[in-house]
């Protein structure tokens, strides 16, 4: 079993990547400026110096770096990633109560910017010399260079405030008691706008990709022997040029993927989406370094699973990649 | 020897609050509104942060409310009498108030709370507790606070958020941090914890079994998480949102909300925090370590302006170290008026040479940093050398902490006396690095601290008053730090939620009240 091996040496290499990004990631967060102690107090408005050691003896803020390493590491391993500092909820528990939320939000606009920018770009392709060709170039240009927060601003003035047709904010509906049906219902149009926007980019990179690369594709000489055999232009497209074509496209895909826990923040943050983005930002703002590693540590794991994800498929999609080669 | 003057004075708090009320409030419906950002836990004891605060105010409950004047209101405690020595003080409380687990509260209650549980975990309530001797329940509805020496402002400690009741029943002989009944806050408040959906809504329901008749009017309070602040002004303009707390969007955004059909406005129920917001100059070293040069800066500040532009005209100039919520306020004082003029020869008198000197702006929100680039302006006008340095909350935290800055800004709260929110800033034994919440900008004088500490205890007030008086002429004199602004913190709400702030903690304690006329 050459995928198995294959599968078994990636996944031991994950785990010391793994552990080195634990230990780079915990002294990275010592470096900034400022503990968890003093904020907590600031946000209290009232502190004395018995306040901060209190809270500073808690945490473990007290003992030497090295102490608080091997606390934290040895934690780890046991995987446990102890409790956040300002909520007081163990790490773990607060990142799987996030995680869907993000997993909702990031594979919706994982699956629409991956099946639209391809569509758009193949008929980019397809109708290279002609305006709507052009349009649709212009169109991905636009939402490629247009930054992310003002599309998610803008689309809620427009969309939410002038049109009144979609939630401007949140998961579902507050105090409506949705239940069943209208619960996922009520929950697919608070995705709308922020999925939509957290699309926009990636699918405007897949388009241009997709027509450049078909139009690549389109010279090979296995295109023209397929001409030259007379088969129809759709399935010429479809089978022979499309299917070359895609290679590109599932490398940025697998890094679209791995990015889709940590890569959220600012459409969480705007649409106030419960999801991790916006805990891994808070987390920063607050100093509440068990949760920010935690959060390090989730992205992290994922992006290595997705590098191997995308090894795998690529392995599917192009017969000539063979083995652990 | 017992004073029948509280008795009095208890009385007519109560008429005040009743005729503050409009007329026949309707029972039901559900107010939407915002916390920001998202409260560490709800168990107000245990927790004092601004947005703790805000949503369990409604939860638990004080022995006394305040008035938007601070005078004392009945909450848990029905009455209350002073010796005529000032040092014990006898709280009467309701007899029929019972906790939302339906065990009903009692005095070993208010013994357990401050007695136990604040002297271990709440240092606002410390504060106030080092001048008590001892706590007596005298019967099960009598509470006695017996005073080391007299404590000036110790009637106005009993605000909920201070001085919480927490259910002994509960709480006693546990580990008060990990307690299983943390995450369900047991209260005796007008609404009861329901439900914390968290990144998305707090849900808090009406208890029923409130023990004043008819209240609370609303079935319900739901408090929305939000993080970003356009998205919040959203939310409220599209009208999901009935109430914007203080603070809760950017304050370009509050003209064009205030001035929407249906919208309302006040600036009232900060009175009792009153947050003031100052300029720390580093006394230790640097130019701002010479007199001359702190008062060129004062003269060279257009506080005018800052207000008008970028506060919408909101809040209030003082005229030195005491707002005008705080009691003694010395009236006498020559402000420090805009004079550029008076800056120049102060710097030129001093040979201030132009040495750099740096600016750290408060990183919490927009109307903040234009404050920062408005004075740095205002600095360079006069000739000093100025250059802003920005950072993050963290940051921020340390560097104050570490008294490693020259000028930066800040805001603290006033806490209604000068004992509670005042003398902390200036008094010398109040030095200690690592806090950016003490006497950061390093003051020492000898004589404010004889002040300051013989006005907290003297008695009665008028002896207090002119204690006072001279600690403010000297403050005046030296400015050991910048005074900027009493800052006005607006609520808007749609103008159908009725008597919404009807005490000096606003909506901290305010659905009790409250009620929707739809």
């Amino acid at each position: 079993m050459v995928y198995a091996r294959l599968i078994m040496m990636r996944l031991l290499k994950a785990v010391i990547v793994l552990f080195l990004i634990v230990i780079f990631n915990f002294f990275l967060i010592q470096m900034a400026p400022g503990d968890p102690a003093a904020i907590l107090a600031g946000e209290a408005g009232a502190a004395d110096q018995e306040f901060l050691n209190q809270l500073r003896e808690r945490f473990g803020l007290d003992q030497p770096i090295y102490v608080q390493l091997w606390r934290y590491v040895s934690g780890i391993a046991m995987l446990d990633f102890g409790y956040s500092y300002r909520l007081g909820v163990p790490v773990f528990d607060l990142i799987m109560d996030r995680l869907p939320a993000t997993l909702l939000l990031t594979g919706t606009a994982f699956v629409l910017s991956l099946v639209l920018g391809i569509v758009a770009g193949s008929m980019a392709a397809a109708r290279v010399k002609k305006p709507s060709g052009s349009l649709i170039m212009a169109l991905a240009l636009v939402f490629y260079a247009t930054p992310l927060f003002w599309v998610a601003l803008m689309s809620v003035v427009v969309f939410s405030v002038y049109l009144g047709w979609l939630p401007a904010y949140g998961l579902y509906t507050v105090g409506a008691g949705h239940t069943g049906f209208a619960l996922v219902l009520d929950v697919a149009k608070h995705l709308i706008l922020p999925a939509t926007t957290l699309a926009l980019f990636f699918m405007a990179i897949y388009t241009r990709m997709t027509r450049t690369s078909m139009l690549d594709a389109a010279q090979q000489d296995f295109v023209k022997t397929a001409r030259a055999k007379g088969l129809k232009p759709s399935v010429i497209q479809r089978r022979h040029i499309l299917r070359n074509a895609l290679l590109p496209i599932i490398t940025l895909a697998g890094l679209q993927a791995g990015q889709m826990v940590g890569g959220a923040i600012l459409t969480e943050t705007v649409f106030a989406w419960p999801g991790i983005g916006r805990l891994m930002f808070e987390a920063l703002q607050q100093r509440d370094y068990n949760l920010l590693l935690g959060i390090f540590f989730f992205s992290a794991a994922l992006v290595i699973v997705f590098n191997i994800l995308t090894d795998l498929v690529y392995r599917l999609a192009d017969p000539r990649i063979k083995g652990a080669s | 020897m017992k004073t029948p003057l509280a008795l009095a004075i208890s009385a007519a708090a109560f008429a005040f609050s009743s005729a503050a009320l409009s007329d026949d409030p309707k029972q039901g419906g559900t107010v939407n509104t915002i916390i920001q950002p998202e409260p560490p836990g709800l168990v107000l004891g245990m927790v004092q942060n601004a947005p703790t605060r805000t949503v369990a105010g409604n939860i638990y409950e004080g022995l006394l409310r305040y008035t938007t004047d601070l005078e004392p209101m009945p909450q848990l405690a029905e009455s209350w009498e002073v010796s005529d020595d000032g040092r014990t003080y006898t709280f009467h409380l309701r007899e029929d108030v019972t906790w939302h687990d339906g065990e009903p509260f009692t005095a070993d209650d208010v013994v357990f709370s401050a007695d136990v549980f604040h002297r271990e975990l709440n240092p606002s309530a410390r504060a106030v507790l080092q001048h008590v001797e001892s706590i007596e329940a005298t019967d099960d509805h009598t509470v006695v606070f017996t005073l080391i020496e007299p404590f000036g402002p110790f009637l106005i400690s009993f605000e909920a958020g201070t001085f919480t009741m927490v259910p002994e029943h509960l709480y006693a002989d546990t580990d008060f941090r990990n307690n299983e009944h943390n995450d369900h806050p047991i209260g005796t408040g007008p609404f009861k914890f329901a439900n914390w959906e968290r990144g998305t809504v707090i849900e808090l329901v009406k208890n029923d079994d409130y023990y004043e008749d008819g209240l609370p009017y609303l079935d319900g309070v739901n408090w929305h998480i939000i993080p970003d602040g356009g998205s919040r002004a959203v939310a409220f303009e599209n009208g999901s949102i009935d109430v914007l707390p203080s603070g809760t969007v950017e304050n370009f955004d509050i003209p064009r909300l205030s001035a929407m059909d249906n919208v309302c406005m006040t600036e009232e129920g900060h009175e009792y925090f009153s947050p003031f917001a100052m300029l720390w100059m580093n006394n230790r070293e640097g130019p701002t370590a010479d007199k001359r040069f702190r008062q060129a800066v004062m003269y060279a500040m257009d506080r005018e302006f800052a207000k008008d532009v970028l506060w919408n005209g909101l809040g209030n100039v003082p005229l030195s170290a005491f707002g005008s919520n705080a009691r003694f306020q010395h009236d006498g004082l020559e402000p420090y008026d805009h004079n550029p003029d008076r800056a120049r020869e102060l710097l030129e008198e001093m040979e201030y040479d132009g040495e750099e000197i740096t600016i750290l702006p408060l990183p919490y929100g927009e109307t903040w940093t234009r404050w920062a680039e408005a004075v740095q302006q205002n600095l360079r006008e006069v000739g000093i050398n100025v250059r802003t340095q920005a950072t993050d909350v963290g940051g921020w935290n340390q560097r104050l902490g570490d008294w490693d800055y020259d000028l930066a800004f800040t805001y603290l709260f006033q806490y209604g006396d000068p004992a509670l929110g005042i003398s902390r800033t200036y008094l010398s034994d109040n030095i200690a690095k690592g806090s950016p919440w003490n006497n950061v900008e390093g003051y020492e004088n000898e004589r404010v601290d004889e002040l300051f500490n013989a006005a907290a205890t003297a008695f009665p007030d008028e002896e207090r008053e002119a204690l006072y008086r001279e600690v403010q002429e000297i403050l005046h004199e030296d400015v050991p730090v910048g005074w900027l602004m009493e800052l006005g913190f607006p609520t808007l709400y749609r103008c159908d939620v009725k008597d919404l702030v009807t005490s000096g903690v606003g909506v901290n304690d305010g659905f009790k009240d409250a009620w929707l006329d739809r």
